[in-house]
């Protein structure tokens, strides 16, 4: 009996010693992953690599002349970008300047309690959805919608203030401003929603402390929660940026798509993205290099946004510990 | 009620007070007088709603969403409630320091001018830091650094910075939820000893689970219990039991729940 | 008393600080009015103006090349399939080495240097520009004929798209598993199970639906997605009839927005719409049911 249940027993645990081919497994399948987590490294390697490298003829040749000439002649075989870099600059700085005050606005009144909660968390999540559009039927709607509805109003602005540099031409359809709305209409919902969340994890106990000593609620908005939220809310905007700076075919289809600088943002022109969204089809020999060469500054801009806004979260959140 | 009941020597009354969050109910008809420059302690088990009447004296409780108040609360003969009420005013004049030390995220001295800025404070600042520092008690701890963030300081320190912050803006009444709760024994023996000091010229209203700490520092107790809602629902609803001058109810309470809960019999 | 308080407690409409509460406040509600806004305007005209294009023809023809002498400019058929294609490879790639990725992440290496490193990559990578990946995709496949001597191709345009999955997904697995807590497992391993065992088993089921959340995130942001397609799949106005067909130019919605919304004929207009009606139904169900199923997980972010 009992030498019967002995070998029970021992038949019924096999594993207590670990086959060889359980320890494999696990050996395998940490390497398969540690491969996997490497792709990223890998690809984004190889994204530098590759740009640069297809960029060197351009580089070589025009150096840092490259970025401040605004020629862009295949026949002549001249290339700058100083029109597209601008472009890049302004529009996207341009609609940061008027989706920061609009999506940190539109966070604080869903994070604080002014009308019942279900008609915020609706507000926010359709602020949400809006992200999820894609830019080209954004680019569609501002094409055929959009611009059109907004032209008149444009071309008041040229005719009262036309002597003033930036509103110097009449607008005629695409350019710049319609390119600047349409970026806004991007990045309100990152710029949103992740002033909401910086916002939401305040603690109740700096709100409690504010009101308990008699502040109103705006000045407890804006010395006490902005204050302790700004890492997340500045992280939010600069990854706004890095987006307003790389977004291509909504600002492809709306900006008009031309190499002549001008001051005025109801002219057409260029963003790095979008040039070469509208050439690099068509484009071959030294052209294609220059065209590589925008891209690599494009990637180092967004890069660097990307980085700074990195760095700035864990700088700003540290003080706030 | 009308205001002719009401006591002249009393700061604070609440009549028939009812608070309900969302559709439960929390503390039902609470009535109690509290007077001009004593100290008031609330005691009673957890969860009997000691907080919640606490906030609704300086309408701390509009913060939280469905949390409503039926009855009145009347400060110095003026219903706090009342729809022409500006509540931010009625903080200015009933300060609050809370169960968890909460200064803000920045230096000792901002944390005391920016209440009296925000308060619209005319006179010497510096003067200002200071004396309220030394009448909470932790002027030695901070003259060195008055520009270290409030963060840098121990527990039992921030938390009397919190009170400083409160007695700067020179409210009228005190309230204070448990301001000893997350400090050690000598930190508590000092925040006590400010409360004394504090008498002279506030109101005060402290909730505390310590019964020799209520003993200590109050001149009248007030205290809640809960009782079962509903068999089935099993939802508790907090209510005043005693109210009472501190020595009567330590000493000869009236009612056995009373006796038993300051015996440590429960709770 | 040092302190300008007016004495009583009265509401005053006409002091400084409740006229600037309430003008805030009022500037506050108008900024939100104004964020929704541009979400109803453009559904409502994508709804209504390409809603009313689609027939039985328009989702399943071949586009006709563009002219003005057209009856009918024919359908999006292909740009649907396109699409949809498209997507598959980019899941098909993506999602494993996300999903490993993230599980190296969160399982092996928590806090280590590599970790951070990688953890910065995605990061970054999520920020590159995605025409950025077209162009990058179209020096390594599409210039060098790599696939099997084939040029723009469906795989090309799959691939770049894959590119943009990548780190959206190895960071919501990262944090997913992170969620995840320490008990289950020290459990796991406390009856001896294996990592390999006690992450498949234990880890990986109960991050699933936070996971799934990410992953079709990043799914319906590649399916949208039109800047890395131009110049890797370009666009064929043919159905593809043949595994082979994978190898060259295929169509997809977004590119064909893109390339009739900038036609001058009205015909090509319509498809565009249409193809918007069809491209922003799939994308909001895609982010609807996505948040759906982050609610359902136990240790979802949605509800802690
Ligand atoms: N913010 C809130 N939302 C909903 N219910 C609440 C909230 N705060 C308190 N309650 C409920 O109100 C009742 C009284 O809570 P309260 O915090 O006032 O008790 P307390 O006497 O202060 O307890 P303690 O001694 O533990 O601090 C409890 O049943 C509690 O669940
Ligand atoms: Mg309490």
């Amino acid at each position: 009996m009992l030498l019967r249940v002995d070998k029970a027993t021992t038949s019924k645990f096999l594993l207590r010693r670990r086959p060889t081919s359980e320890k494999l497994v696990d050996i395998g399948f940490k390497n398969i992953v540690v491969a996997m987590a490497s792709m990223v490294a890998v690809v984004l390697f190889s994204i530098f690599a590759v740009v640069y490298y297809e960029s060197t003829e351009s580089i070589s040749r025009y150096g840092l002349r490259f970025l401040f000439s605004s020629a862009w002649n295949p026949v002549t075989d001249e290339y700058g970008a100083f029109t597209a870099i601008y472009g890049t600059l302004f529009t996207s700085i341009s609609s940061l300047l008027i989706a920061i005050p609009l999506g940190v606005g539109t966070a604080i009144f869903i994070t604080e309690n002014i009308i019942p909660e279900y008609i915020r968390n609706i507000i926010g999540i359709m602020v949400e959805l809006l992200a999820a559009i894609p830019s080209v039927v954004l680019g569609l709607w501002a094409v055929f919608i959009m611009e059109p509805f907004i032209r008149p109003f444009l071309n008041i602005i040229y005719k009262i203030f036309g002597f003033i540099p930036f509103f110097s031409t009449q607008p005629l359809g695409a350019g710049m401003m319609p390119a600047i709305l349409i970026l806004v209409v991007m990045i309100l919902p990152i710029i949103t929603s992740i002033s909401k969340d910086s916002l939401k994890q305040v603690p109740s106990k700096l709100r409690q402390a504010a009101y308990g000593i008699g502040a109103s609620r705006w000045t407890t908005i804006f010395k006490v929660i902005i204050p302790a939220a700004i890492s997340g809310i500045t992280g939010g905007v600069l990854l706004a940026l890095g987006r307003a700076m790389g977004e291509t075919m909504a600002v492809t289809m709306i900006i008009g798509n031309s190499n002549n600088f001008s001051w005025s943002i109801f002219a057409p022109s260029y963003t790095i993205s979008s040039m070469l969204a509208n050439q690099f089809g068509e484009a071959d020999g030294s052209q294609v290099s220059s065209l590589m060469y925008a891209a690599l500054i494009l990637m180092i801009l967004t890069l660097l946004v990307n980085v700074f806004a990195q760095w700035i979260v864990k700088k700003l959140s540290l003080k706030y510990q | 009620m009308n205001k002719k009941n009401i006591k002249s020597t009393s700061s604070v009354s609440l009549d028939n007070v009812s608070i309900t969050y969302g559709n439960s109910v929390a503390v039902k008809n609470v009535f109690c007088d509290i007077e001009k420059n004593q100290v008031t302690s609330f005691i009673g088990p957890s969860g009997c709603g000691k907080s919640t009447v606490i906030r609704a004296i300086n309408r701390m409780n509009d913060l939280i969403e469905g949390c409503k108040l039926s009855g009145s609360v009347i400060f110095e003969g003026i219903d706090i409630y009342a729809e022409d009420i500006d509540p931010v005013e009625v903080r200015r004049r009933i300060g609050m320091v809370f169960q968890q030390p909460n200064p803000f995220p920045k230096s000792i001295y901002e944390n005391i001018a920016f209440g009296a800025r925000v308060n619209g404070y005319k006179g010497n600042m510096d003067q200002l830091v200071e004396e309220s520092l030394i009448k909470a008690a932790v002027w030695d701890e901070c003259k060195d650094k008055l520009n270290d963030s409030g963060y840098s300081l121990s527990g039992g320190q921030q938390q009397r910075l919190c009170i400083a912050r409160t007695i700067a803006i020179e409210p009228d009444v005190i309230l204070m939820d448990e301001p000893c709760s997350a400090l050690d024994p000598l930190s508590t023996l000092k925040i006590e000893e400010t409360i004394h000091e504090l008498k002279k010229n506030f109101t005060i209203i402290i909730v505390t689970h310590n019964m020799q700490q209520a003993n200590r520092v109050s001149d009248y107790t007030a205290f809640f219990n809960t009782e079962k809602k509903n068999k089935d629902l099993g939802g508790k609803i907090g209510f005043l039991v005693e109210f009472d001058k501190t020595k009567n109810m330590f000493n000869s309470p009236k009612q056995k729940s009373t006796q038993d809960y300051i015996s440590g019999k429960f709770g | 008393m040092n302190y300008t308080s007016q004495k009583s407690l009265t509401y005053n409409p006409s002091l400084t600080r409740n006229i600037g509460n309430k003008a805030l406040t009022i500037i506050s509600a108008l900024f939100a009015i104004i964020s929704v806004l541009p979400l109803i305007l453009v559904i409502s005209y994508v709804l209504i103006k390409g809603g009313s294009y689609i027939n039985f023809d328009t989702l399943i023809l071949e586009p006709e090349p563009p002219g003005d002498d057209l009856l009918s400019a024919g359908g999006i058929g292909p740009a649907i399939t396109g699409t949809f294609i498209m997507a598959a490879i980019a899941s098909i790639i993506s999602i494993p080495v996300g999903v490993g990725g993230g599980i190296y992440l969160a399982e092996y290496s928590k806090s280590g240097k590599f970790a951070k490193f990688i953890r910065f990559g995605s990061n970054v990578l999520a920020g590159v520009p995605s025409i950025i990946a077209g162009v990058f995709i179209y020096a390594i496949i599409v210039s060098t004929k790599i696939l099997f001597g084939s040029m723009f191709s469906g795989i090309a345009g799959g691939i770049s798209l894959s590119i943009l999955m990548l780190p959206t997904i190895i960071k919501t697995t990262d944090e997913a598993l992170k969620l995840v807590p320490n008990d289950m497992r020290r459990a796991a391993f406390g009856v001896g199970a294996s990592k390999f065992t006690m992450i498949t088993n234990i880890t990986l089921p109960a991050a699933f639906s936070s996971i799934s959340t990410g992953v079709l995130l990043a799914l319906a942001r590649a399916a949208g997605e039109t800047a890395p397609l131009i110049f890797t799949a370009l666009f064929s106005r043919y159905y593809i009839t043949s595994f082979d067909d994978l190898f060259y130019e295929m169509g997809s919605l977004s590119v064909l927005i893109y390339n009739f919304a900038l036609e001058p004929y009205e015909a090509q207009n319509q498809l565009a719409w249409a193809a918007s009606f069809i491209l922003v139904i799939v994308l909001l169900t895609l982010n609807i049911l996505s948040r759906w199923i982050g609610t359902l997980g136990t240790f979802s972010k949605n509800k802690v």
